[in-house]
């Protein structure tokens, strides 16, 4: 486990840059990997790949179903395929594809999933995707990660490309604050501790980790002991860690910038029920769609905060005490 | 009807390596063979898809037993061609030509959608040996393919690329995507080829939703367009050797076809495209090609 404290002013940078900059450096290392775009080099940050590796880089256009396909046929061919869109094409307009060409045959296709959860912002709600999880975690074999920040999604991505399957990566469009650093341990398939505490367990993924962390000041304020759990890789989900998260600390909150209906809280859930029931809250988007304004404000009225996080967390202990 | 009997040396030497580039006796021989085997296969399971698998069985013979360079003991041959079904549900065709060019044993035909066979009801790489990328959602495999043919371009490989579609998938908006793509990269390492037989689920394509002028919109969208007659294996040989020596766009063969080719009471019958065959129909089926169900059934579990 690694202890993160967060400082007064937290580095802000945008996760998506950590895609772009890992796929340079994938592209050095490994010859294999190719990249796919419909249409949107720059906002998926594909663009510095395509500038140093032109003949392994690859325009789609606009055609999202024909790219997950297109990535297949490269990958059946023992490329490493990466291809990068919005979240809402990738994951709802291009979800058959995933299903019958991609995951069914089980092929190493890397999707990179941009401008996830409500905090895209003024595009309004076609554009915050915020169901990719609980549609890519229902499809056999397919992996998914939802990393915090700019040094989790680098490493992410380069997990994504070492997996033999395929793997949907999520992020987000706007600067988020950085939480972790070049050295913070990240492994496929495990969760992280990012800091301790025994009165419940906060289990959160994406930007909402910095909004845990943050929660779990203003617990320790009114007296309550919060732990932090990254869980980045929300499928294969780590059972193990859950289930003793739940053990220790008697009481969980999860917390997603995502429809609250099959995303993380739900693939929390699950295990919970299954291997030791206690209390738990879920902080997400409740089953309705997005709107146009400001990140900051969408993050508020939607109520993804870490002020959500400490109403939830302290509602969890309450019940739990009952 | 009475083609040549293939010799048990020549049965043999169809599961050899490489191009087989066999002759036009031979190949209607086979022909006959398949189209023997998709009946035999589908009064067995009583389940599946009879009118496709009889129009694809000229093409996909002349695909699998002159054009393709493939090795069926070894699937993944790093120097092989890539051929894919993109109308999945054709699998009585696609598991004969597989099981006749030596990729399984033929007995395993008698399996087919059987719990306890590998010949799903479509094809899954997960499961059978051979194929390579699994399909049964109309109008994905065209993009399958182009992926596959830009990673020859990549790597600079001679493998060709053969994609088989439906003339009822044209309507899937996907394919003009992947159409698109392939002219826009110049890929003339692929071909597609068309089984037009006219005919899908619900009655005539042209009276469901029009194709028409499906030539037309091939060539405007940048391809080089063959036709062919679909049941005459001269001139499909002659379509292939069009499509391999044209340069610098992709191919696509429009094989004239009537579903449900060469059984009487199924032929141009738009009724057959998705059911089986009832035993004594298919004893009728059989007898029209030549053989009984007793004698067809026993040389499949027998190889």
């Amino acid at each position: 486990m690694s202890t993160i404290t967060l400082p007064e002013k937290v580095e802000m940078k945008k996760t998506r840059e950590g895609f772009g900059r890992a796929l340079v450096d994938l592209g050095e290392k490994d010859p294999r990997i190719v990249v796919l775009v419909g249409d949107l080099s720059e906002s998926t940050m594909v663009h510095w790949f395509a500038e140093k590796f032109p003949d392994r880089f690859i325009q789609v256009g606009i055609a999202e179903q024909n790219m997950t396909c297109i990535a297949a046929g490269l990958a059946a061919m023992g490329k490493i395929p990466f291809f990068a869109t919005y979240g809402a094409f990738a994951s709802c307009r291009a979800a058959d594809q995933i299903r019958v060409t991609v995951a069914y045959t089980n092929l190493p296709v890397k999707i990179g999933g941009a401008h996830g959860g409500i905090s895209v912002g003024p595009d309004g709600a076609t554009h915050q995707a915020m169901e990719e999880i609980a549609i890519i975690r229902s499809i056999p074999n397919m992996s998914m990660i939802v990393p915090c920040d700019f040094w989790e999604t680098y490493k992410a991505t380069f997990a994504a490309a070492a997996h033999p399957g395929p793997v949907y990566i999520r992020f987000g469009r706007e600067d988020v604050p950085v939480v972790t650093d070049k050295d913070t341990p990240f492994t496929f398939g495990k969760g992280e501790i990012f800091a301790e505490g025994s009165d419940l367990t906060i289990i959160a993924c994406g930007v909402m980790v910095y909004e845990a962390l943050r929660a779990r000041e203003q617990l320790a304020d009114r007296g309550i002991r919060a732990r932090v759990v990254d869980l980045h890789t929300v499928k294969p989900i780590d059972r193990a860690l859950i289930e003793r998260c739940a053990r220790e600390t008697g009481a969980i909150v999860t917390a997603e910038e995502h429809q609250v209906n099959g995303g993380l809280g739900g693939a929390v859930a699950e295990v919970v029920v299954q291997t030791g029931p206690v209390p738990m809250e879920l902080v997400a988007v409740h089953d309705r769609f997005g709107q146009s304004g400001k990140p900051s404000e969408l993050m508020d009225a939607f109520g993804l905060r870490a002020k959500d996080i400490v109403a939830a967390g302290e509602k969890v202990v309450a019940r739990k005490r009952k | 009807m009475s083609p040549i009997q293939l010799s048990s040396a020549e049965l043999e030497a169809a599961h050899r390596s490489g191009r087989l580039d066999w002759s036009v006796e031979q190949l209607q021989a086979k022909v006959l063979e398949i189209r023997r085997d998709i009946i035999t296969v589908l009064a067995k399971s009583q389940t599946g898809h009879s009118g496709g698998p009889l129009s694809c069985a000229d093409f996909g013979t002349v695909l699998f037993f002159h054009e393709l360079n493939i090795d069926p003991h070894n699937p993944k041959w790093p120097e092989r061609d890539f051929w894919h079904f993109s109308i999945g549900h054709v699998t009585p065709v696609i598991y004969s030509l597989m099981a006749e060019r030596g990729y399984f044993p033929l007995r395993d035909l008698m399996k087919f959608r059987a719990f306890d066979g590998h010949c799903q009801g479509h094809p899954s790489a997960h499961d059978t040996p051979g194929i390579e990328v699994s399909a049964g959602s109309l109008g994905q495999g065209l993009s399958v393919c182009c992926g596959v043919a830009k990673a020859a371009k990549i790597d600079n490989h001679p493998r060709r690329v053969y994609c088989v579609m439906g003339d009822g998938e044209q309507q899937e908006g996907q394919i003009w995507e992947a159409s698109m793509f392939a002219a826009h990269y110049e890929l003339d390492n692929l071909c597609g080829i068309i089984d037009y037989n006219r005919k899908q689920i619900d009655g005539d394509v042209e009276a469901i939703m029009g194709i028409a002028p499906l030539a037309d919109k091939w060539r405007s969208f940048g391809w080089h367009v063959i036709e062919c007659k679909g049941h005459d294996v001269p001139d499909i040989l002659r379509a292939f050797a069009e499509a391999r020596a044209h340069k610098g766009q992709p191919s696509v063969i429009l094989a004239h076809t009537v579903m449900g080719n060469s059984v009487s009471y199924m032929a141009d019958d738009y009724r057959w495209h998705g059911k089986p065959p009832k035993p004594a129909e298919a004893e009728q089926a059989l007898q029209e090609l030549g053989t009984s169900y007793a004698e067809w059934s026993e040389r499949l579990l027998n190889h």
